[in-house]
């Protein structure tokens, strides 16, 4: 074995990040990664390539037990990491860049940049890559780039691998020359650990496969022996406590079709997505992780452009070029990561509430302080936020209260079309039931709400059908008698039942 | 041997334009004076010229190591001050006391202000910026708010007054400060590194690059030029200038900046820093022989503003250039 990984813990501030995770990889072996958003995969990397330290646990690399204080320390022990944006200084050239930090010098001490043009132009030969190596590496394309750090890992003499999503930027011809790299480093006995959420990849390349989720390894098998639906399963897991069912069993079909999308694309992430949410309706939209849920949601709300098909809001057709079109159209996004895209956490509840509604709050240039005072005083109740003061600064509250204020933000601009990107991802289950009710309530008031999410349990509880993605496609339009765990799995592991 | 030539002569990089630029533009300003004024490519021009502007061009290779790593140094006009007094008051012991401790009293402020910025992640504007402060105040205290003559006696005005071979010594300093910063930069391994950790702190440092250590030196080197120009002041006017460098921090950004050294960090030249730092002085160089034709009388104030006015028109002809040339 070359590198074994046992019972490691980590923690950050008293939360559980992973809990007795365990990895093995054996030499010349391409080993699949693969979990959720949250699972504990980056950490876990990390820990491997000393960028973080452990809690507890053991790491043994060729039989003997390591700890890694750097990442310096792991790359001299042969451990070599492609992360997902592609660490490499853009504007040195490319020699330099599979050099750096291991350069060889003349006998004098200086840089010997014969040695270093000729070494990278030899190493990337083997790869197939005829590249001029005295440019920067900012001028060549993604798949290029990745070449460029691979062929740095091997001239690092690296017995180990990572690749982070290597695939996420790269279209299928690019794959596959990663792919003949990655088996020509398998020949000459270098082991990888694959990350990645494309399952047609990670039965293509890997030899086993390496499950997490929740901070722990759910399961360790060989490709072979692991069936799609079953490798989904064990990725996805199930929640405890199973929602009271809040959908409605069809009736929405009959009325006006509010957001359509025919056939959306936007470049790699997002190729062939059709989909309708109706009005009064919830309309899931479920994928694994990296199918495209979130990229599509930000065509819809005219953050990316549309580069294919066509969009329709209430029959006309709209390409947005910013979301404040969208915003004027009654659509509303609520983002899925709300420490980065969603709330000012040091502002009021008060603030954070009304931020969308400022341009209509203003009277001459001047916020009106009564009117926004009654709205927040309205959300506040109708939605049951838990607050102190509606001037409490918003992280003060729990994560379920953070998102209703988030909705709340939007609901007073008076959307007629809802996109909500993973209702509930961070809040408790309590918290969870309420904001799935929430959503259905509003839904009967006649709002049209797009619920992405990752969560099998919610989409079944609440959504009143779902359209599924599968590498920026939609693979499937499930309707609410069609629905069921068996059925959202195919779709997702892209069975064609 | 063709493809060494081209790799030398044809520009590559959009940075590689900027360099060309600031080459042509100083060579155009230098045929400019030599058409339009008699003596300004006399012997007493040239030397003065080189003499005055050494210890700014000194100043300007800190400030671009500085930048390259995508950081500011705001200190080196007060450091450069407080090393002149203090290359003043160890000048009767002897000249080499008098350069050691004024470069050493710059080195000490540069150190200072890399612990700040490597350790205490302190953003390097507001680390040296109150670095400025300190070394003002230090400078003054020291002084007693006037200048402090130095000794005539021990050889230390030679550094900033006297000739060898028939240049300047401080001609000579620099030349040999910047053959060393071009071999450093172009040739060691570490100058490497200081262009890659400007590419991006955290790539460098998960390439296995020793970022800490390496922008400890960066900040250390400036303080240490810096303090090499004061003691340079110190004995080319005869005194320690605890109020002198009141500015010199912006001539060598600007100086850096015109070398198409990006303030973002990450590419930078050496040559064309030193061109940079001759061609803003050829402006004022130009300006005072304009002055001296006596067709117009330009104050001071107006000669800032038309220096203003070029640095200006360079980085944005040097702008378009780059973004013409932008990668695809």
């Amino acid at each position: 074995m070359l590198l074994s990984m046992q019972d490691i813990s980590k923690a950050f501030s008293g939360v559980a990040a992973l809990r007795s995770a365990s990895l093995s990889i054996a030499e010349g072996e391409v080993m699949a990664l693969v979990g959720q958003n949250g699972a504990g995969k980056s950490t876990l990397i990390k820990i491997l390539t000393g960028a973080y330290q452990r809690d507890t646990g053991l790491i043994r690399l060729e039989g003997e037990d390591v700890v890694f204080a750097t990442p310096g320390q792991s790359q001299a022990r042969g451990i070599a990491t492609i992360y997902q944006e592609i660490n490499l200084a853009p504007q040195r050239s490319v020699a330099e860049n599979i050099y750096l930090s291991r350069e060889p010098k003349t006998r004098f001490g200086l840089l010997d940049r014969r040695a270093m043009r000729d070494g990278a132009a030899a190493v990337l030969k083997t790869f197939n890559l005829d590249i001029d190596v005295d440019l920067p590496v900012a001028h060549f394309s993604a798949a290029t780039r990745q070449m460029i750090a691979i062929a740095r890992a091997v001239t690092q003499k690296a017995r180990l691998v990572i690749m982070d999503e290597p695939t996420s930027s790269l279209d299928e011809r690019e794959v596959a020359i990663l792919f003949q790299t990655i088996r020509t480093l398998k020949k000459n006995g270098v082991a990888v650990l694959f990350i990645g959420h494309r399952l047609d990849e990670l039965y293509e390349i890997c030899d086993r496969v390496t499950i997490m989720r929740d901070g722990q390894t759910v399961a360790e098998s060989a490709m072979a022996d692991m069936p799609k639906m079953e490798l989904v399963r064990h990725m996805l897991g199930k929640e405890l406590a199973a929602f009271e069912a809040i959908a409605r069993d069809g009736g929405s079909e009959a009325k006006p079709v509010r957001l359509l999308a025919d056939g959306v694309g936007s470049g790699v992430r997002v190729r062939d997505v059709s989909l309708t949410v109706r009005e009064g309706e919830i309309s899931g939209l479920a994928g694994l992780l990296g199918s495209g849920r979130t990229e599509t949601a930000r065509i819809l709300f005219g953050v990316d452009r549309l580069q294919s098909g066509a969009i329709r809001v209430d029959g006309r057709e709209r390409d947005y070029n910013e979301p404040a079109d969208a915003i004027a159209d009654g659509i509303g996004l609520v983002s899925e990561d709300r420490k980065i895209d969603g709330i000012i956490p040091d502002m009021s509840i008060r603030e954070n509430m009304t931020l969308a509604l400022l341009p209509k709050l203003k009277k001459a240039g001047i916020v009106d302080r009564a009117r926004q005072q009654e709205i927040v005083t309205h959300y506040i109740k109708a939605l049951g936020v838990k607050c102190a003061s509606p001037d409490q600064p918003i992280k003060e509250l729990s994560g379920g209260n953070q998102q209703k204020v988030l909705l709340a933000r939007w609901l007073c601009t008076d959307p007629r079309i809802l996109i909500i990107d993973e209702p509930t991802r961070g809040i408790d289950i309590g918290a969870k039931a309420e904001i799935l009710k929430l959503l259905r309530r509003l839904a009967d008031e006649g709002l049209s709400v797009l619920m992405i999410s990752s969560e099998l349990e919610e989409l079944l509880a609440a959504a009143d059908h779902v359209t599924v993605l599968s590498d920026g496609r939609s693979v499937a339009a499930l309707k609410r008698n069609e629905l069921s765990e068996t059925a959202l799995l195919a779709a997702m592991a892209h069975q064609v039942n | 041997m063709l493809k060494t030539l081209s790799r030398l002569f044809i520009p590559k990089s959009s940075g590689d334009y900027a360099r060309l630029g600031v080459l042509l533009a100083l060579a155009g300003l230098i045929l400019f004076g030599a058409l339009r004024y008699d003596n300004f490519l006399s012997q007493f021009n040239i030397l003065s010229f080189l003499r005055y502007n050494s210890m700014f061009a000194l100043i300007a290779l800190g400030m671009a190591f500085v930048i390259i790593t995508g950081g500011i140094d705001l200190s080196v006009g007060a450091v450069a001050a407080m090393s002149s007094v203090v290359a003043a008051y160890l000048s009767p012991y002897g000249w080499l006391p008098g350069l050691a401790g004024g470069m050493a009293a710059g080195l000490v402020a540069g150190a200072i202000n890399g612990v700040i910025v490597t350790r205490l992640r302190i953003q390097p504007f507001i680390a040296t910026l109150a670095m400025m402060l300190a070394a003002y105040g230090t400078a003054l205290l020291l002084a007693n708010n006037q200048s402090v003559s130095v000794s005539y006696d021990t050889g230390f005005t030679t550094i900033g007054q006297d000739d060898f071979l028939g240049f300047p010594i401080p001609a000579w300093i620099a030349a040999f400060v910047y053959v060393l910063g071009w071999v450093f930069l172009e040739r060691l391994p570490t100058g490497r590194h200081v262009l890659a950790i400007g590419d991006g702190e955290a790539t460098a440092n998960l390439m296995g690059l020793k970022v800490e250590r390496t922008l400890f030196a960066v900040y250390a080197l400036s303080g240490l030029l810096a303090g090499l120009a004061g003691v340079i002041l110190a004995s080319q006017f005869g005194a320690g200038q605890p109020t002198e460098g009141v500015g010199w921090e912006l001539f060598a950004i600007a100086s850096v900046v015109v070398g198409g050294t990006l303030l973002t960090g990450g590419s930078g030249s050496v040559g064309a820093t030193l061109a940079g730092a001759l061609l803003l002085a050829m402006v004022f160089n130009i300006l005072n022989f304009e002055n001296g034709l006596g067709w117009i009388s330009l104050s001071a104030y107006w000669q800032s503003v038309i220096r203003g006015a070029f640095l200006l028109i360079v980085v944005v002809l040097q702008a378009r250039l780059m973004k013409k040339t932008e990668a695809p």
